[in-house]
């Protein structure tokens, strides 16, 4: 599908040029070059305005991530309960694995679980190396298969 | 009642994060092999963390709990049910006497973790949906009284009175009115939120349409975080119950009032939880904060009146409305009044939702209710409200909990967010994380945020290496108190009170002996 499309159903919608750059990058997992002048068109922006919220906003990126995505929680509820080194151990353990990107998150909403994290989507409570590693090789398998 | 026996098993996040997901479709499978006569209903969270997933049966009218199982549990868990409940290892009895739960006020989560949250009739069943049918029947301004009269204050922070705010916008005239929810809860910390979202979303949907009457606007938004797609799935599943049942739409219960409701979801981004830079992301444009005034309740969303309130705010008034503003003002202490859902994390071992009224103390809370730390060390610290709230010390413990009594020393109760810390933590280390967290998240309008924040870092990095601590103390509560003054919101002008809250109780960590600093000044 082609930028246009994929925006199509937001233009008249309440902050559809936010909606219409989620679908974007829903799509394609980053939002490709051309997406502002695209969506700035569509939308009657600038596109420094459409670069303008696409850089406020943590969720967009301009490439594609490398592998799976592991978002560990950096906020305070998992750094009283180890998310510091957690976040050192799993670098240092993805070393050798299939290929993962790192991003940080500020917050889960998983505080009584602590320390928290998501690997490509899925929500792990209590976390800890092995259960962050047995979920990325589960993930990367699926991915081979 | 039907004569199926049904187990009861979490969807809440939480509940998933620990395997709650795989657990039921094991179970579903075991089921289903031995064509065993059993139904699955998935639920909210009981709040009970330390125990999911915890999953439930009806055995006499009871709710009887067996947690936290996981899926080795699971032949002895159906052994069990089939012969002595009781003699599994992991059975807890009937939910209702677990003293965590039993000792609770729900005036807000009685049903979540009860019942199926997409069921209409169990919602009903369990009182839902009288709060909007009194409100029916009422004048408009009679619901804004009412709410008023309640004492009900704002709870996403601020605590400011929300019959004040519903006056206000039923009072504007414009063609257009618009009630907004803020659900973008990024305070760690913080669930409760997301818990009544996932657990019983129909009573958020009850609370926008009660306020849409009564501040007359027909178009509802529930600014949903990025970070909760459980919570966005269900809430989206909800608008369609609610409008099959006519609590939204057209012509609500027949009453010839229309009010409906979207979703809306962020894109990560902290800020948006301040209410004006909500209203910008809501209307696609980056989540930078306004000037104030205008108050949005008079130029809101489009330039037009709109009432924005917290989730559990609004979650709060269909009890108000069903059960009147005398009964939940009974709740809670001085001009804190009904029920607070307090959220225990962190470093406890109990962790959880425990809603009571105001007014219980931070030691109930944390070592009563929350036994103490997970890690088995003396409790140190903990942070109240979130990232932007006070460091307190064990000596403080005994205060209860209300807006003023938090207020009186330097904290607030902010989302009702309770972070444990035991001794390991090191305060220094904290008070610079609150700095970055500002750099991250700053929408960068304001100057004092914006570039305090990055001199902040640069401060704490400066005071590790031990150079110049003095000036540099000094230096920082210049900062601080510019941040305080000069901040265009509560992003620049709280993220003070982490770092002199921490600076004051524990000065220990900053290399500075018995207080003998310059800090008397600014200490919070």
């Amino acid at each position: 599908m082609d930028i246009s499309t994929i925006i199509a159903p937001y233009l008249k919608a309440t902050g559809g040029v936010l909606t219409g750059l989620r679908a974007i990058q829903q799509e394609f997992g980053f939002l490709p070059p051309t997406t502002e002048k695209v969506v700035a068109e569509a939308f009657n922006l600038s596109r420094a305005e459409v670069k303008g919220v696409i850089s406020f906003y943590a969720d967009f990126r301009r490439e594609p991530l490398e592998g799976t995505e592991v978002r560990l929680c950096a906020a305070e509820a998992c750094q009283a309960i180890g998310a510091r080194q957690l976040t050192e151990d799993v670098a240092t353990a993805c070393e050798t694995l299939p290929p993962v990107s790192l991003v940080p998150v500020y917050c889960l909403g998983l505080c009584s679980v602590a320390p928290a994290a998501m690997v490509g989507g899925k929500l792990i409570g209590r976390a800890n190396v092995e259960k962050i590693k047995h979920e990325i090789l589960n993930q990367s398998e699926e991915v081979v298969a | 009642m039907s004569s199926v026996p049904t187990l009861y098993i979490p969807l809440d996040s939480v509940a998933v994060s620990l395997g709650a997901d795989q657990l039921a479709d094991k179970i579903s499978s075991h089921i289903n092999s031995k064509n065993l006569p059993i139904n699955i209903v998935r639920t909210g969270s009981r709040g009970m963390h330390w125990l999911e997933p915890l999953v439930e049966i009806d055995l006499e009218g009871q709710r009887i709990g067996f947690g936290p199982l996981d899926e080795q549990d699971i032949e002895p868990f159906m052994h069990a049910l089939a012969a002595d409940a009781t003699q599994h290892p992991k059975y807890l009895g009937p939910i209702a006497d677990i003293p965590f739960f039993k000792d609770q006020t729900r005036l807000i989560f009685s049903r979540c973790g009860e019942i199926d949250p997409l069921q209409y009739d169990a919602y009903v069943q369990l009182d839902g949906g009288t709060g909007l049918r009194k409100a029916l029947a009422m004048k408009p301004a009679d619901i804004c009284s009412e709410v008023l009269a309640s004492g009900l204050r704002g709870r996403g922070g601020a605590g400011f009175p929300a019959g004040i705010k519903w006056q206000t916008v039923a009072g504007a005239e414009a063609d257009q009115k618009y009630i907004v929810v803020n659900a973008d809860e990024g305070d760690s910390g913080t669930f409760a939120d997301r818990m009544i979202m996932e657990g019983d979303p129909l009573l958020l949907i009850e609370g926008m349409a009660i306020a849409g009457i009564a501040v007359g606007a027909t178009q509802g938004y529930i600014y949903l975080r990025s970070e909760y797609p459980i919570a966005e799935r269900i809430l989206k599943a909800a608008l369609d119950v609610a409008r099959k049942n006519n609590i939204l739409g057209g012509n609500i219960l027949d009453s010839g009032k229309a009010f409906d409701v979207e979703v809306f979801v962020g894109a990560g981004a902290y800020i948006c939880g301040e209410e004006t830079s909500l209203l910008n992301s809501l209307e696609g444009k980056r989540g930078e904060v306004r000037i104030k005034p205008p108050l949005p309740a008079l130029e809101g969303l489009f330039g037009k009146p709109t009432l924005i309130h917290n989730v559990i705010s609004l979650c709060s008034v269909p009890t108000i409305l069903s059960r009147g503003a005398d009964f939940y003002r009974d709740f809670g202490m001085g001009r804190s009044t009904g029920t607070m859902p307090f959220q225990i994390a962190g470093n406890v071992k109990h962790a959880g939702l425990f809603e009571t009224a105001f007014g219980v103390t931070l030691r109930d809370l944390v070592e009563k209710y929350g036994v103490g730390t997970l890690s088995g060390a003396p409790i140190r610290a903990v942070q109240i409200g979130g990232p932007l709230g006070a460091y307190l010390p064990e000596a403080l413990f005994d205060l209860p909990m209300d807006y003023e009594t938090m207020a009186q020393n330097g904290a607030g109760v902010g989302h009702g967010g309770i972070v444990v810390f035991d001794e390991q933590v090191d305060l220094q280390e904290q008070v610079k994380y609150a700095f970055e967290f500002c750099v991250e998240e700053s929408c960068g309008k304001c100057t004092p945020c914006r570039v305090g924040a990055v001199r902040g870092v640069e401060i704490m990095e400066k005071i590790k290496n031990d150079t110049d601590t003095v000036k540099q103390m000094e230096l920082l509560d210049d900062l601080c108190e510019l941040m305080v003054e000069g901040s265009l919101c509560a992003m620049g002008g709280m993220t003070p009170i982490p770092i002199q809250s921490a600076m004051k109780h524990f000065p220990e960590d900053f290399k500075i002996s018995g207080g003998q600093t310059t800090l008397a000044k600014g200490g919070h």
